[in-house]
């Protein structure tokens, strides 16, 4: 006859549960303090700038040709030396990306010869309203760096003359 | 009978019924809190500081939600199952003490709303309503599975109900009274100067089959059939919306706060604890906290089982618990019989011969859980 142990089961049952009331809780008090993600984490775009305060973004729309759910929009300008935005012949005069479509698989980043678009970390991407959820260029374009100017720049004729700037070899 | 006496009672019934529901809605708090910690959460923390302004805005959910009749419905029933499941709910406790008398410029307070020489059996029979309201819940909403669930529950509290009045027989045998009163002085003192005259250590078995019977009664984890989840959505009031599903919300609440009142009463000595002869306002106290633990023990029982399935849960009720609580019944009166007989000290048959009975039971129940065959029936 087993006596002891059903009870004793029955116990370890009680006893789990009462050991997890006294253990330390792993709830994150998510508005207030929030977890970091990972470092390949893909969130919301972002438009990046060189450390003079160009822009990266040419305006080539191969990011909007690679993107699989037809989520991005550009529409490129020519720049001049009065006015310039980016180091190429162009830059996106127009950018917008629609957040009910991107599926944030990243083709856009893969895809970008400048390196210009990259998905954040940023993933509070709550909206209201449908014409919220376009993401323009402003939204999306990173502050100026420091000691950096804002675009458009005056610059010098003849500094920038490639159509696709000098790029280094991708990191990471 | 004076005007007096009216107003007092008036008094006593309006505080104690306004207790019982804002218990009611700080249970669930409670509930969802020791259920959180259970599953190292934090629960619910966003309304008010640690979350105790949370039953006030679920009562505001509930008010506004919308109320839905389903398509041939029986609305009159319909409308007045809910009711009939709070009213017995909030009535049940109009016997249970919770202090002792005293006196206030010189008029005597006593702190129960009712003393009726047939307490224990007027809390029975109050049990027994309450199935009405559960069973027409799930009959007039027009819905199969309102419907099982309420046959379920019906099924299960009634034959719980018979385990659970033979464990309240061992208490009024120790007692010699169906007054609650004279239950919770029978439990006053204590043996050797420590140990407090409660049944449950002269009746440790009854007070288990009590609280086995009890959560079957109120139909809470692990004997939730009427509501599980799986098999019948929402049970009894899967049909119920906004304010009528709070009423059948609260009724499951209210039976738990009154249900371990009175456990705390038959077996757990009341509002009795030591110094409450001098100091009257510690009975309210001592019966508070013995109320909790109660409750946190029901908590701690449905975060840890799971479910029963449904025939295994009745055929319990019938082959186990029901002969159980006869032999204890046996044995209490045996016991007492034989101490009021020969000697006092007799008594201790009582304790030892329901243990060996409950081990017994166990060890049967263990043998039949381990046949080979069981899990194929």
């Amino acid at each position: 006859m087993r006596v002891v142990e059903p009870l004793v089961e029955l116990g370890r049952g009680l006893w789990t549960t009462l050991k997890y009331f006294f253990e330390k809780k792993v709830t994150t008090q998510y508005p207030e303090q929030k977890k970091p993600v990972m470092p390949r984490f893909r969130g919301r775009h972002a438009l990046k700038r060189y450390e003079n305060g160009l822009e990266k973004c040419i305006g080539c729309a191969l990011c909007a040709a690679a993107c699989p759910a037809d989520a991005i929009f550009v529409e490129s300008s020519e720049n001049t030396d009065e006015e310039r935005y980016s180091p190429g012949e162009r830059y996106a005069s127009t950018y917008e990306i629609n957040m009910l479509r991107c599926i944030f698989c990243g083709f856009c980043e893969d895809a970008c010869p400048t390196e210009a678009i990259v998905l954040e970390d940023n993933y509070e991407l709550s909206f209201t309203d449908r014409r919220a959820a376009i993401y323009t260029k402003d939204i999306l374009i990173d502050r100026v760096p420091e000691g950096g100017k804002p675009t458009p720049q005056k610059t010098e004729p003849g500094l920038y003359t490639r159509s696709v700037p000098e790029m280094k070899d991708p990191q990471d | 009978m004076t005007v007096a006496h009216i107003i007092e009672w008036l008094i006593k019934g309006f505080i104690w019924a306004l207790v019982l529901l804002g218990g009611f809605a700080y249970l669930t708090l409670y509930e969802r809190k020791v259920l959180a910690w259970m599953q190292s959460r934090i629960g619910p923390n966003r309304a008010g500081p640690w979350g105790i302004l949370q039953p006030i805005a679920d009562a505001i959910k509930f008010v506004f939600k919308e109320e839905l009749t389903p398509a041939n419905a029986d609305k009159l029933i319909f409308l007045l199952a809910p009711v009939i499941t709070v009213v017995p709910a909030v009535v049940i406790t109009a016997v249970v003490p919770f202090g002792p008398s005293f006196t206030i410029f010189g008029y005597p307070i006593n702190l129960y709303i009712a003393d009726i020489n047939v307490g224990v059996l007027y809390i029975m029979s109050i049990a027994s309503i309450a199935v009405y309201g559960v069973v027409l819940s799930g009959w007039s909403s027009n819905n199969k599975y309102a419907m099982m669930g309420g046959l379920r529950s019906t099924a299960q509290m009634i034959s719980y109900e018979i385990a659970l009045s033979l464990s309240f027989i061992a208490a009024i045998l120790l007692a010699g009274s169906m007054r609650m009163l004279d239950i919770v002085n029978a439990q006053a003192g204590t043996w050797f100067g420590f140990i407090p005259k409660w049944f449950f250590f002269l009746q440790p078995v009854g007070t288990v089959i009590f609280l086995i019977a009890t959560l079957a009664e109120v139909n809470r984890a692990p004997f939730d059939m009427p509501e599980a989840e799986q098999e019948l959505t929402a049970g009894y009031h899967t049909e119920y919306s906004g304010m009528k599903f709070a009423l059948l919300f609260m009724a499951e609440y209210t039976k738990m706060i009154a249900i371990s009142a009175i456990g705390a009463t038959l077996f757990f000595g009341g509002y009795g604890g030591p110094g409450v002869d001098r100091f009257p306002w510690l009975g309210p106290l001592y019966m508070l906290i013995k109320i909790l633990i109660l409750l946190f023990g029901m908590i701690w029982v449905r975060a840890t089982f799971p479910r029963i399935r449904y025939d295994r849960l009745m055929a319990f009720g019938w082959k186990v618990l029901l002969p159980l609580a006869l032999a204890l019944v046996f044995i209490t009166a045996a016991g007492l019989l034989l101490s009021q007989q020969f000697n006092h000290s007799f008594i201790i048959i009582i304790p030892v011969a329901s243990l060996l009975v409950g081990i017994f039971a166990v060890a049967m129940v263990d043998r039949a859980l381990r046949r080979k065959d069981y899990a194929r029936r």
